[in-house]
């Protein structure tokens, strides 16, 4: 074969896997949003983190504006510590509350951040003071079953 | 007593032979390494080694890659309508995809597409005494025929992995958005949100590399170790697609074990 159509078909060839690279990058992958812009990280104590994963979106009404970027235990505190990656772009006041909540009823977990009032605003490495855990499905089924058995009794009563 | 020990002796031979061939192995592909300058220098030689290892590959890499994106949209959908989360298609056929299906089902057909035909070509120049015939000539045959043609199938396998998962996800698009009607922004968005760059796709390339380094040198040693007989290359042919084949799912279990543990 000659040497030019050689050199096209291979020039094709490599053209259609960078491009085939690109397209998973961008429109399969989340390259094209968030991971490349620079993040400030803030740091919050929860007593219970349920199915939090690293990598959960961090969302504020409904808008994701970071990630959690490490999940840790705190022996002294006996409490979970979660790094938050935050994009500059979005400030927060210092009394921002953040909470674990569950994206449908059986979605993935997200930490839900609802701004505070104060003048000040959250800069790197900071804690967040307000946190409230995950909603653990089984004590809640555990609390309502209680509450029934303990009305039960009543209800038969007028019999 | 005589059987016992013509037993023992056979077993003590086979395993010397084996470890003599692994030995013989790591010492031709550190070879392969040593004179990969000399076919850099010469370009060409890898080009059209990338033709013959890659670009002929194409037409069965992306026809295999779509139609089995098509099926997994097809299944996929089956399953995930059971639970409600036919949305969830995009993710499912992405990242089936992109992790295991695409780096791994590539590397299967290009053994058997590419391999087999690297270790058929170099087993007949050994046979037909071209290889012995240009070390006469002063020319190293592992500088002149192995190293180009190492180096262009490592270079064809990423993106012919890259190709058959884009042609997949494309499949699993026309069979799940197209024909089917899961949303179209759904299956995208979600698709999105699941699927990382540096987790999922650069470790799909990864492996991707990997299988093809190891396919590639198992086909060019099966060539250059094979009986210079028609028997001997047809055996030779036969063990490149098995072993390298076998290579490539136990390498994508360590592989996986590695990268996707815990994510």
């Amino acid at each position: 074969m000659q040497r030019a159509t050689l050199d096209l078909w291979v020039g094709i060839f490599v053209v259609a896997g960078i491009a085939a690279i690109l397209f998973l990058a961008l429109r399969v992958g989340n390259m094209g949003s968030f991971d490349s812009a620079s993040t400030y990280t803030v740091k919050a104590s929860f007593d219970n983190i349920g199915g939090l994963k690293a990598r959960a979106p961090i969302k504020s009404a409904g808008v994701v504006v970071g990630r959690v970027s490490e999940i840790g235990f705190d022996s002294t505190m006996y409490e979970a510590s979660v790094s938050l990656k935050l994009d500059t772009r979005y400030k927060f006041p210092k009394d921002s509350s953040a909470s674990i909540m569950t994206s449908g009823l059986l979605g993935e977990q997200y930490i839900a951040l609802e701004a505070g009032g104060e003048e000040k605003m959250l800069e790197e490495g900071d804690a967040l003071k307000l946190t409230q855990g995950a909603v653990v499905l089984e004590n809640l089924i555990g609390q309502f079953l209680f509450n029934k058995s303990e009305e039960a009794p009543k209800a038969t009563e007028p019999k | 007593m005589n059987g016992l020990l013509d037993s023992l002796r056979g077993i003590g031979a086979r395993v010397i032979d084996s470890i003599w061939r692994m030995g013989v192995a790591t010492r031709f592909f550190l070879m392969i390494l040593l004179q990969s300058g000399q076919s850099f220098r010469r370009f060409h030689l890898i080009i059209r080694e990338i033709y013959s290892a890659g670009v002929l590959s194409l037409i069965i890499i992306l026809v295999s890659g779509l139609f089995v994106g098509m099926v997994l949209g097809l299944q996929g959908y089956e399953t995930l309508q059971t639970y409600g989360s036919e949305e969830a298609l995009g993710v499912l056929v992405a990242l089936s995809l992109v992790r295991e299906l695409g780096p791994v089902v590539a590397a299967l057909l290009f053994a058997s597409r590419a391999g087999s035909a690297i270790t058929a070509e170099i087993g007949l120049m050994k046979a037909t005494e071209q290889l012995a015939a240009m070390e006469m000539m002063a020319v190293d045959p592992v500088a002149r025929v192995v190293a180009p043609r190492f180096w262009g199938a490592v270079i064809s396998m990423p993106i012919l992995a890259a190709l058959f998962s884009a042609m997949g996800i494309l499949g699993g698009y026309l069979v799940g958005v197209v024909l089917i009607g899961v949303d179209e922004g759904a299956f995208w968005s979600q698709m999105q949100a699941a699927v990382d760059f540096r987790e999922d796709v650069l470790n799909g390339v990864l492996k991707s590399v990997v299988f093809g380094v190891a396919v590639t040198a198992i086909a060019l040693f099966e060539g250059y170790d094979a009986p210079p007989t028609a028997e001997g290359v047809s055996r030779a042919t036969t063990r490149t697609v098995v072993t390298s084949s076998l290579a490539i799912l136990a390498l994508d279990f360590i592989l996986t074990a590695f990268m996707f543990r815990g994510v």
